[in-house]
């Protein structure tokens, strides 16, 4: 269990003073300049040497990714904050940008500087109007105390542009938010090129998650190699983790990287609604991830390695839990909705696949299918992923995998018991 | 660097930049697409080109990225490409069964039937059947104006229309609204497209979606007899291919050339079709009573002769149109010269385009393949998106590319390109020739300017004035510019025009010109196919008219001689960068109607100066004899003398006059007699006008 004294996120319960003096209690904005003084390289090197991954979803290594931006090129370079945070189960973002602003700003002018980009941008989702409200407080209070902007104290002119955007999901894949940013219409580009080669306004650009950036002035004030030490091997540091459904008490939490599911839902959630033998599933990483039964969760950690050895992931540690009261086909019919819904319409396989999978699952949550169907449900998701431009297709694809893996037997019976009771459809 | 790849097996290597599609093209790999097109950005959503590459953990959508972007093999050996697998085979099957679920199966009524992208990668890659039991979705149509027809439900979302209308065409009114499956292709407004090139999205949508309105389940393609044609709508000359049934076209559609016209050609050349067959002249007409009364030819051309015998040489005048083939020309050129007439001209009234300056004072020497690479360009009264639609799309091409500036003196009009708008008269002209504007600076620092000068400029009363200053403004930009490189242009807007002035259509010594000769300055009139202007100021001259269309010059005639339009006859045309083209006959002329220069070979026998040919063949041999140049097929001009014409042209003076540069074309769809009959035409003029009234008329910007 993570020690208080290597908390990042110190008043992630919004229970002190989020403003700037509150923040600066708790120790941010403490020696930033001497940070920035070690050069922009130091900086890469500290959160290469972390260990850090993407909390994002992917899991990409931040730092490499940071030292994929040119060094010297004639265009500006850009950060930009993915705060579009979309994906059902996940709500750590929020926390951050309500109750933590500062470790956020801190880590956008750090991630900035290290990257060479006088300017950051952070996307909002559509939704979040009161989180973005705080945060622009914060950004005007580091503005006021010469924190950011043009000539601040750093030494390093930096301005951040906050940018609400409209409220799609696809927003939130970084190509489809850098075309939002500026000013298109929300779809994927094409990769290669990448933001790093050609991003926001054609210009070098990272995207990052919130959490991603609001942990690198905690890693570089305390080590690369003290973040390294917490977790496990290739799955270091902390994480804020986001429990909902059939548990006790949801919450969002900062853990450990490679803690047992068990222990984070018994210790932090209250557990199991019904007590743990009352579980059914977890989706262990936001909607988009495989769900994963009740049997392997008795043994899994929750980091990225583990869970995609289970054939799930750890995507943003959104977990849901779905205790034996779940009607887990009916749930996964949910979520392929949400896809179909979401799915811009850009390419062939998501635009067509994804209604066509939530068809097919409306009616095996009836049971009015054929078993056959399940076979063809497979053949789609797996026609849709791996060939769309962005990893939308995967997100819709893998729910309904991971269900047809894990709950066929349900399906089926689902199938038999539909047809027994109208007898004349089955003909 | 040359970059190697294995593509089935086959080793290959290709160029730098290349995209993998065109690889595997190169490698003889044919690879299935919908959304990729050469001549539009990349979109890369169909998602049908997806190929395996060794290594790769995903297939990759092979028209989206280039070979420079294939990760490298650990040990340096080169990638290796499949696109015959099973797991490509596959992934079309994919592709092809989602493309099909909410597609209708509606091939037997639907007008793309059997040039149909879909159908045919459907039976190349696609699966039998379908395991596809829901509702299929069902979307909307559009009114997207008169001429695309819409079925939406066919859509498959490439989005090619919405690339070309955004891209070539350089009018932002088609988009992609909404999300998901309920994405739909759309002008927002409903309202009709404003572009002159809109059409050509038809062409491009590889399913039925799209399709022409005019001619709309007229035809099958396989009823049709194709003839590879040129278009004399504008002096572009456009490569076409005319689709008949029977006696009558059925349709217009573009044929590849890439000096000329890429693919695309402008909807009055497109959709002028039924103009040939409605107010046509299938008979010959004698005024009596003042009334036009049907006739027979022996009739009508012994009435001609006589006339013509009476009137003598000096009070006999010939005027040629627009439309007006090199071989009639030449033929009554002859007649004329033998008859000792010196009253003839091809070009408009006041044009002061002169063939006694040498080709290249005349026609467009840079070429337009050339834009592609030009730096600069000056276009004097001249608006190119009406005057030469597919030269203007060129001109955008090339913008949309960057590097390029573009000044503009005459009508502010929208051209789809940002451009400088020096002013609107010869005083801005003189300014720039001056070296007082700042874009002369950019004429003299560009390598590869252009100067264009349009009808708008030359066919003014005080023409040859700016000729002269256009003449020094590109003798001043040719001596910074490329070796080789040519600068100076005259855009036509007549496709006659070039070949009537290399055949030396124009007045003889003391002979007279098209404003006197309309004017009353002669006796007897003969209009080739001439109705741009105004008959009124005729007078009592006695006008014979030989052409196609009951139209002006026909309303006044006292004799009519019916011809044949350009898709009946075999005839030369050069366009405005003297490119010579032959246009090919696809269709008879109708009723009585003959050849054109067959009437004229016809009437030179009865006024007793018989012409010395009694084939095509035998006339353009000598009609090549006495102007080579137009035995050039397929040459453009290229800036041969230009030095010395333009040396010439600038050395002309006269009084100047300060108006303002007036557009040569006020309407873009009425521009000839073909056009004028037309209904397609008349209602695309009206919608047109109603939209300038509502001031919506906008530019790409």
């Amino acid at each position: 269990m993570l020690a208080d004294k290597d908390r990042i996120f110190r008043n992630i319960y919004g229970f002190h003073d989020s403003g700037l003096d509150g923040a600066k209690k708790r120790g941010s904005w403490d020696g930033t300049k001497l940070l920035i003084d070690q050069g922009h390289d130091w900086i890469i090197n500290e959160v290469k040497a972390s260990g850090l991954r993407g909390r994002g979803g992917a899991g990409f290594p931040t730092g490499l990714k940071w030292s994929f931006m040119p060094k010297n090129d004639p265009r500006p370079s850009y950060l930009v904050v993915n705060a579009d945070e979309s994906e059902p189960g996940s709500c750590k973002d929020r926390e951050i940008l309500r109750h933590e602003p500062h470790l956020l700003i801190e880590g956008m002018l750090l991630a900035s500087f290290a990257m060479r980009a006088h300017t950051a941008f952070i996307y909002f989702r559509g939704e979040y109007i009161r989180e973005r409200e705080r945060f622009q407080q914060a950004v005007d209070e580091a503005y006021a105390a010469n924190l950011i902007g043009k000539g601040n104290v750093h030494g390093w002119d930096f301005d951040i542009v906050v940018h609400h955007g409209g409220g799609a999901y696809i927003c939130g894949e970084e190509s489809a938010l850098i075309e939002s940013l500026e000013g298109k219409k929300g779809q994927p580009r094409l990769k290669p090129p990448f933001p790093a080669g050609c991003g926001l306004y054609g210009a070098p650009t990272t995207v990052n998650n919130v959490e991603s950036i609001a942990v690198v002035p905690d890693i570089l004030r305390r080590g690369g190699s003290w973040f390294a030490g917490l977790g496990k091997p290739n799955n270091t540091g902390t994480k804020l983790f986001q429990i909902s459904g059939h548990v006790e008490k949801p919450c969002v939490v900062e853990e450990e990287m490679g803690i047992p599911l068990k222990e984070l839902l018994d210790k932090h959630a209250g557990g199991v609604r019904g007590g743990w033998s009352n579980l059914l599933a977890v989706i262990p990483g936001g909607s988009s991830v495989p769900c994963i039964v009740a049997d392997t969760c008795e043994e899994i950690t929750m980091d990225f390695d583990a869970l995609s050895k289970a054939k799930s992931g750890l995507g943003t540690a959104g977990i849901i839990v779905m205790d034996k009261s779940t009607d887990v086909i009916k749930a996964i019919a949910r979520l392929s909705y949400f896809y179909k819904h979401e799915s811009c319409g850009q390419c062939t396989p998501c635009r067509e696949g994804c209604g066509w999978m939530w068809r097919v699952m409306e009616r095996m949550v009836e049971g009015s299918a054929s078993k056959s169907e399940i076979d063809l449900l497979w053949d789609v998701s797996k026609q849709v992923e791996g060939h769309t431009i962005c990893a939308l297709g995967d997100a819709a694809a893998w729910p309904v995998q991971g269900l047809i893996r894990n709950f066929r037997p349900l399906m089926e019976e689902r199938i038999d018991a539909y047809h027994k009771a109208h007898p004349q459809a089955a003909e | 660097m040359p970059k190697k790849l294995i593509i089935d097996g086959k080793e290959i290597e290709v160029a730098d930049g290349t995209t993998l599609l065109q690889a595997c093209e190169q490698a003889g790999s044919e690879i299935p697409r919908f959304c990729y097109h050469e001549r539009l950005s990349i979109a890369g959503n169909c998602r049908m080109c997806l190929v395996e590459v060794e290594g790769a953990p995903k297939p990759i959508a092979s028209c989206a990225q280039t070979v420079n972007e294939l990760r490298p093999n650990p040990d340096g050996s080169p990638n290796v490409v499949h696109t015959k697998s099973e797991t490509v085979k596959k992934a079309r099957e994919g592709v092809m069964e989602f493309l099909l679920i909410n597609h209708p199966l509606d091939c037997p009524i639907c007008d793309q039937g059997g040039e149909c992208d879909l159908q045919d990668q459907a039976m190349a890659f696609g699966i039998g059947g379908s395991r596809y039991h829901e509702n299929k979705r069902a979307v909307e149509d559009k009114y997207i104006g008169p001429l695309i027809k819409t079925m939406m439900t066919r859509c498959i979302h490439c989005t090619r229309c919405v690339r070309f209308m955004t891209e070539v065409a350089g009018v932002e009114e088609l988009g992609l609204i909404s999300r998901g499956e309920d994405a739909e292709i759309t002008t927002y407004l409903e309202k009709g497209i404003l572009s002159e090139m809109s059409a050509n999205a038809v062409d491009l949508c590889p399913v039925g979606a799209l399709t022409h309105r005019p001619w709309a389940h007229n035809a099958r393609p396989w009823e049709l007899r194709k003839t590879e044609s040129i278009d004399v709508m504008d002096a572009v000359g456009s490569n076409i291919r005319v689709d008949t049934r029977g006696a009558e076209v059925m349709r217009i559609l573009p044929r590849n050339n890439d000096a000329v016209n890429e693919e695309w050609i402008s909807d009055k050349t497109r959709h002028i079709v039924d103009g040939l067959r409605s107010q046509r002249l299938d008979q010959p007409y004698v005024r009596k009573d003042g009334r036009l009364v049907p006739a027979s030819w022996d009739e009508v051309l012994d009435l001609v002769a006589e006339r013509v015998k009476a009137a003598g040489p000096e009070k006999i005048g010939v005027v040629a149109g627009d439309l007006t083939g090199a071989e009639e020309m030449f033929a009554l050129k002859e007649l004329m010269d033998a008859l000792g007439g010196r009253n003839m001209d091809c070009r408009g009234p006041h044009e002061v385009l002169d063939p006694a300056a040498g080709r290249a004072g005349y026609v467009f020497n840079t070429t337009i393949d050339a834009i592609d690479d030009a730096d600069a360009i000056l276009i004097i009264g001249s608006n190119p998106r009406h005057e030469a639609a597919v030269l203007n799309a060129r001109i955008r091409g090339r913008w949309r590319r960057g590097g390029l500036q573009v000044g503009l003196i005459g009508v502010n009009a929208p051209l789809t390109y940002a451009v400088t708008h020096i002013g609107s008269g010869i005083q801005s002209l003189a300014d720039v020739a001056d070296g007082k504007h700042g874009f002369a600076k950019v004429l003299a620092d560009a390598k590869r300017p252009m100067v264009i000068v349009g009808a708008g400029a030359y066919g003014r009363e005080d023409g040859a004035v700016v000729m002269s200053l256009a003449a020094r403004i590109a003798e001043a930009a040719k001596k910074g510019a490329d070796e080789g490189w040519a600068v100076f242009n005259v855009l036509h807007t007549g496709a006659a025009r070039v070949a009537g002035l290399d055949l030396g259509f124009v007045p003889g010594e003391g002979g007279l010109a098209t404003a006197e000769m309309v004017s009353g300055g002669v006796d007897v009139l003969w209009l080739l196919g001439a109705d741009e202007f105004d008959v009124t100021a005729l007078g009592d001259t006695f006008v014979i008219y030989q052409g196609t269309h009951g139209d002006a010059g026909a309303h006044r005639a006292d004799v009519i001689l019916p011809g044949a339009a350009y898709t009946e006859k075999s005839a030369s045309y050069a366009n405005t960068e003297g490119r010579v083209q032959i246009a090919a006959r696809a269709v008879f002329p109708p009723g009585d109607a003959k050849e054109d220069w067959a009437i004229i070979r016809a009437l030179s026998s009865r006024v007793g100066h018989t012409l010395s040919y009694d084939t095509l063949g035998e006339l353009r041999a000598k009609m090549h004899k006495a102007a080579p140049v137009l035995a050039r097929i397929d040459e453009p001009h290229g800036g041969e003398g230009e030095v010395e014409a333009v040396a010439k042209l600038a050395n002309q003076g006269g009084m100047a006059d300060a108006t303002a540069f007036e557009p040569v074309i006020p309407d873009f769809y009425l521009t000839n007699p073909i056009a004028r009959a037309s209904a397609v035409m008349a209602e695309l003029s009206a919608l047109n006008k109603a939209a300038n009234a509502a001031g919506s008329l906008n530019a790409a910007e």
